[in-house]
């Protein structure tokens, strides 16, 4: 194990029960005077939490594989148009007013599934970048526009206030059924990611020296869009859409790792379920009217951060 | 142990080329822009999928063999190589071990083999970024012997030298290749290809021009027939210079 990937899970672990006690009510964990402490924290913030934790690793691992397979530092797993696909199963789904309770996160990892598939097959099997990258941004404005298409036309303000609340992103409500349905799909969508590593690492020498190294492209592609896939689905389909931690967080630890790709996945996967972790702590504790949204807080934080890195690479530029 | 192109075309770059490469000798390949040395060098490399005709090593078809056995045999480095992330010298040398997935402790040996058959052990842990031009060209050929190649197929691997660090590094491919390995390089210099090399292959608009002795490969004819310029070879054996 190395040394970014130790500190940051005994982060983690420390940083677990002392978010356990934050919220609108605090627990005093050696003199729980709150009646219903026990429940508070075992159905309400326990898998509210594991959550966080949960789709911070998936957006956070998702982020270090896509910048290592697209060479490029501003990469973002939203760039793929799987999260926006999975907003548009959501959003369908809101919007024809599905009852069930699972209906709402399984129709996200449906729309996540379909713009896989009509990912890679629009790229092909040659496994260009460019072409990959085109076509995961055509997806993803498609399914913007189908989205907004799918809110003009909500059936009543109360289905239109659900989705565009949805859409903010946030970890309020959630409980146990969500990390059952979110945990397996992002361990497994990590699992291949960490599998793909070695090809990301060739990939640093360009893509005609990866295949001199024995990467398959088209192996490679599919990879990440079932890992990217796997991982960014799960994640919008219980949370909604969290931008940024997938651009951030591989920053952030970047300089801490020998910068080999598959050196950062583990390291980021941790390091972004420690910052949804805090970051949903904060949305808790912070006094509002109604608790701000954790989509929005991290876009509040994100953008500036995004500023800053366009201004320290212009400065290298320069 | 040979490595042979049969019969080689690839639309529009090569057009029927036979070549057979054997191990132990330095091959330049030498042409006008875009007479098809870099698109040979790939396809040799078994980058590319040929139109027609094979490339075979050792007798059997690259199309045929696994990409990690491919790897595992031909070190390719290419005409501008790129390093996205900010590696250090060691870390960079290491990539070209992913073909074997062997123990960590082969890996380190390979990897410090090659950084001190390059005079690079000082350098093991310096970003690419701060490496001077000459480093940095020994830290990518670091990267292709760590691999362990039986073949080393380089793409003008002196563009952007000065000349010490050009004759350095014709040193170090002149003593890969009395190990035995088979050495591939695309030169511009005709010079440096006549004076270093021990076969010279000429291509001209996608054929096979010229292939044999440096001496007679290229021949003044020869030049004047493929490159249209009227040149003289100057000086004795071994520091030969071309008078334009």
């Amino acid at each position: 194990m190395t040394r970014p990937t130790l500190v940051l899970l005994i982060a983690l672990v420390l940083a677990l029960p002392l978010s356990l006690l934050a919220g609108r009510v605090w627990i005093d964990p050696f003199h729980p005077a709150i009646p219903n402490a026990a429940v508070i924290l075992a159905e309400l913030r326990l898998p509210r939490g594991l959550l966080a934790i949960v789709v911070g690793a998936g957006l956070g691992g998702a982020g270090a594989a896509m910048q290592g397979y697209l060479r490029n530092p501003l990469a973002d797993p939203g760039l793929f148009g799987i999260a926006p696909g999975a907003a548009l199963g959501a959003v369908l789904a809101l919007a024809l007013g599905a009852t069930s309770t699972y209906a709402l996160p399984l129709a996200a990892l449906v729309g996540a599934g379909g713009a896989m598939a009509l990912l890679g097959v629009i790229a092909g099997r040659a496994g260009g970048l460019a072409l990959f990258t085109l076509a995961g941004m055509m997806l993803a404005s498609l399914a913007g526009a189908l989205t907004s298409l799918v809110i003009s036309l909500a059936p009543n303000p109360f289905a239109l206030s659900e989705i565009v609340t949805w859409l903010m992103g946030a970890l309020t409500d959630r409980g146990w059924r969500e990390v059952w349905l979110a945990a397996p799909p992002t361990l497994l969508g990590l699992a291949v990611l960490w599998r793909a590593g070695a090809g990301l690492d060739a990939l640093t020498l360009g893509e005609a020296t990866a295949r001199s190294l024995g990467v398959e492209p088209a192996r490679l592609q599919w990879a990440m869009i079932l890992g990217v896939g796997l991982t960014v689905g799960a994640g919008v389909a219980v949370a909604g859409i969290v931008g940024f931690v997938g651009l951030m967080v591989p920053h952030l630890v970047r300089r801490f790792t020998d910068r080999r790709p598959s050196a950062l996945i583990v390291p980021s996967a941790l390091a972004g379920a420690l910052l949804l972790l805090v970051a949903d702590a904060l949305c808790r504790i912070i006094p509002l009217a109604t608790e701000l949204r954790l989509g929005i807080a991290l876009s509040l934080l994100g953008a500036p951060f995004f500023l800053v890195l366009l201004l320290r690479m212009r400065r290298g530029l320069a | 142990m040979t490595l042979e192109a049969r019969g080689l075309t690839i639309a529009g770059r090569l057009d029927n080329v036979n070549v057979t490469l054997r191990p132990g000798e330095v091959t330049a390949i030498c042409g006008p822009n875009g007479a098809g040395k870099s698109t040979l060098l790939a396809a040799l490399a078994g980058l590319l999928s040929p139109n027609g005709g094979t490339v075979a090593l050792d007798g059997a078809s690259l199309g045929g063999l696994g990409s990690r056995q491919r790897a595992q045999a031909l070190g390719y480095l290419p005409q501008t190589p790129e390093v996205t992330w900010d590696i250090d010298v060691a870390t960079l040398a290491g990539l070209g071990r992913l073909p074997w997935r062997a123990s960590a402790a082969e890996d380190a040996a390979a990897v410090s083999t090659a950084l001190t058959a390059l005079d690079l052990d000082d350098l093991a842990h310096r970003p690419v970024s701060q490496l001077s031009g000459g480093e940095r060209a020994r830290a990518l050929l670091a990267r292709v012997l760590a691999g362990q190649p039986r073949w080393i197929l380089a793409d003008e691997p002196l563009a952007s030298l000065d000349l010490a660090h050009q004759a350095a590094l014709l040193d170090r491919f002149r003593a890969l290749a009395s190990q035995g390995i088979g050495v591939l390089l695309v030169l511009h210099d005709l010079a440096r290809a006549r004076n270093r090399a021990d076969r010279v292959l000429v291509l001209d608009k996608g054929h096979v021009a010229a292939d044999g002795a440096p001496g007679e490969a290229l021949a003044e004819e020869v030049i004047a027939e493929v490159w249209g310029v009227e040149a003289r070879w100057l000086g004795e054996p071994g520091a030969m210079a071309l008078a334009t």
